[in-house]
């Protein structure tokens, strides 16, 4: 892993390329972190897998968090993994929630281009928080059904929303 | 050909395979555009056994979601209980005793040589070898019973804890695990002088499915299928956790990256776990299995009725649970299938504000089209076995 000083560097050297682009970073239980500006995300992503002496070209994984009551709200994560050097480093970009005032959803760019890895786990964070992946191929829902509404993996969304069926409730059942 | 005539030659037909058939390993519908026998593209629909299993273990206090997080890939249950704990145990600072590492590993192990057999025997059976089937659950039933005895329970045993291991292994354990360890090479040499030489399955294997390694890596393949290509990585070398950088293991690696491969690298990591755990029970440390910090630990059953004190940890943990501190952790594990990371937000609370599992099954899956799509039908039957996903695990 990179430590804290090996971080600052690395940011420092996004900063000469890619000016704004990280907001902060944090080092928290040996655990290096990239908070950066969801516009130039794949600025960071691509300088990070490509600049010489970077190399994390793999996606370990890409996950949301949800971060309520906290602004800006939702956090995309990518856990980059350099495998020469066995390193890890995690890219965090925040997102506010926009819905509140016209019901839009929070938007960033797709990085199935640089990562095709990210397809089903763009899709599968789409599906759980409506966080929707600019550029991305076939953005749908994956494991929740097409025709379902609502965010479910969303703090705010309510444990038992969900109505189960059984006989005794189901019309058709009697 | 003349204006307006149907071209009968180059029909692509749009057919639907499952999600319930015994070929897709669970519940997985596949909807397959063939022309004539030959696959033009492919496209797996999953989510039929989604129970949101990572919403659920918000609503709990951290000692309750292990249970949880054990349903996911029901296969390998150990390996998410250590990818949920070692998580955990990281994000609190809690170092686990010596004897609860090598217990851990020990039992990891088994799961892997249990996760195997169970995808060695329903792989061969999708490819014609129906005995094998028998075979491997024969002792895929041995590794259960040191389960059963260990833990009491054959599947879902919750086994580790936040700390450790929740009871020491019975008398008897040791011997039975080594006379299970010591026989397992020589069942495997047999299963393989079964399959080496069964025309229809190396006809079927070998030369399918293939994918260049650079190809699986963009596509977060990891684990056995990813050092089929002959990418030796593997996370219980690459990073520092357990008693593995105290062990000595090989990590078999294929040339071709064919579904032969795919088979031989799976059946070598069987005979290789069955090395770690001969090891880990001949350097099995005294001591402790568990870690004695009663505030995130069960203070001893014979202290309770002494010890006010102890009562009171005991309320505490067990009405309320642990607090943990604010902070986000991600930690990886090699399970069977490749990369298995658990991330677990705190916010303070006793209970997580968010878990999160990459389940390599999930990701590897994407690269069942590239496995398939320009070969046969049965190949990709073939594919999907060699592929070993769980269901479970992918739908979570």
């Amino acid at each position: 892993m990179p430590d804290a000083p090996g971080l600052e560097l690395i940011r420092g050297e996004i900063e000469q390329d890619h000016p704004g682009a990280v907001l902060d970073t944090s080092f928290d239980r040996e655990q290096p972190a990239l908070v950066v500006d969801p516009a130039l995300v794949l600025s960071v992503l691509s300088w990070l897998r490509d600049a010489p002496g970077q190399g994390y070209g793999f996606l370990s994984s890409l996950h949301v968090a949800d971060y309520l009551p906290s602004r800006p709200r939702f956090g995309v994560h990518y856990e980059l993994l350099n495998r020469d050097r066995v390193e890890r480093i995690r890219v965090k970009a925040m997102l506010e929630d926009p819905s509140a005032a016209d019901r839009r959803l929070p938007e960033i760019d797709s990085c199935v281009g640089l990562f095709p890895t990210a397809e089903f786990q763009e899709r599968e964070a789409y599906d759980f928080f409506g966080i929707v992946f600019r550029g991305h191929p076939d953005l749908t829902r994956i494991l929740l059904p097409d025709d379902y509404v609502g965010w479910p993996l969303r703090r705010d969304f309510p444990v038992g929303g969900e109505p189960v069926t059984f006989t005794h409730n189901e019309r058709r059942y009697g | 050909m003349a204006e307006g005539a149907v071209d009968t030659q180059t029909e692509v037909m749009t057919i639907n395979i499952g999600p319930h058939h015994p070929a897709t390993h669970g519940v997985l519908r596949l909807v397959v555009d063939l022309e004539g026998e030959v696959v033009r593209d492919l496209r797996p629909v999953i989510g039929y056994v989604h129970t949101g299993i990572e919403k659920s273990c918000e609503q709990h206090s951290y000692w309750k979601v292990i249970p949880f997080v054990e349903r996911m890939d029901y296969v390998s249950y150990f390996f998410q209980m250590e990818a949920f704990c070692g998580a955990v145990e990281r994000l609190v600072g809690l170092e686990i005793p010596p004897r609860a590492r090598y217990l851990r590993t020990i039992f990891l192990e088994l799961c892997r040589i249990h996760s195997h057999l169970v995808w060695l025997g329903t792989t061969a059976l999708d490819l014609g070898a129906v005995s094998m089937l028998w075979y491997c659950f024969r002792d895929r039933d041995r590794v259960l019973d040191l389960f059963e005895m260990a833990t009491g329970q054959r599947m879902h045993t919750r086994y580790f804890q936040v700390g450790g291991v929740i009871e020491d292994v019975p008398p008897g354990f040791e011997a039975k695990a080594r006379e299970f360890v010591a026989e397992m090479p020589v069942r495997v040499k047999q299963y393989q002088a079964l399959l080496d030489r069964n025309e229809v399955f190396l006809s079927r294997t070998k030369g399918t499915g293939i994918v260049p390694r650079e190809r699986l890596l963009d596509l977060g393949v990891t684990g056995p299928l990813l050092r089929a290509a002959g990418e030796p990585w593997d996370l219980r070398k690459a990073f520092d956790y357990l008693a593995y950088p105290e062990l000595d293991f090989k990590v078999p690696v294929g040339t071709v990256g064919d579904n032969y491969d795919r088979y031989r690298v799976r059946v070598a990591e069987m005979v290789e776990s069955t090395r770690i755990v001969e090891q880990a029970l001949d350097a099995l440390p005294e001591g402790p299995h568990i870690a004695d910090d009663r505030k995130y630990v069960l203070p001893p059953r014979s202290e309770l009725s002494t010890s006010m004190e102890s009562l009171i940890h005991h309320f505490k943990l067990v009405t309320e649970g642990y607090r943990v501190d604010p902070g986000e952790l991600y930690y990886s594990i090699e399970s069977p299938r490749g990369e298995l990371g658990c991330f677990v937000l705190a916010d303070g609370s006793s209970k997580p504000a968010r878990v999160h599992f990459r389940d390599a099954s999930f990701v590897n899956l994407q690269a069942f089209r590239a496995m398939s799509v320009g070969g046969y039908v049965a190949d990709m039957i073939a594919s999907l076995g060699m592929l070993d996903p769980i269901l479970g695990g992918v739908d979570r």
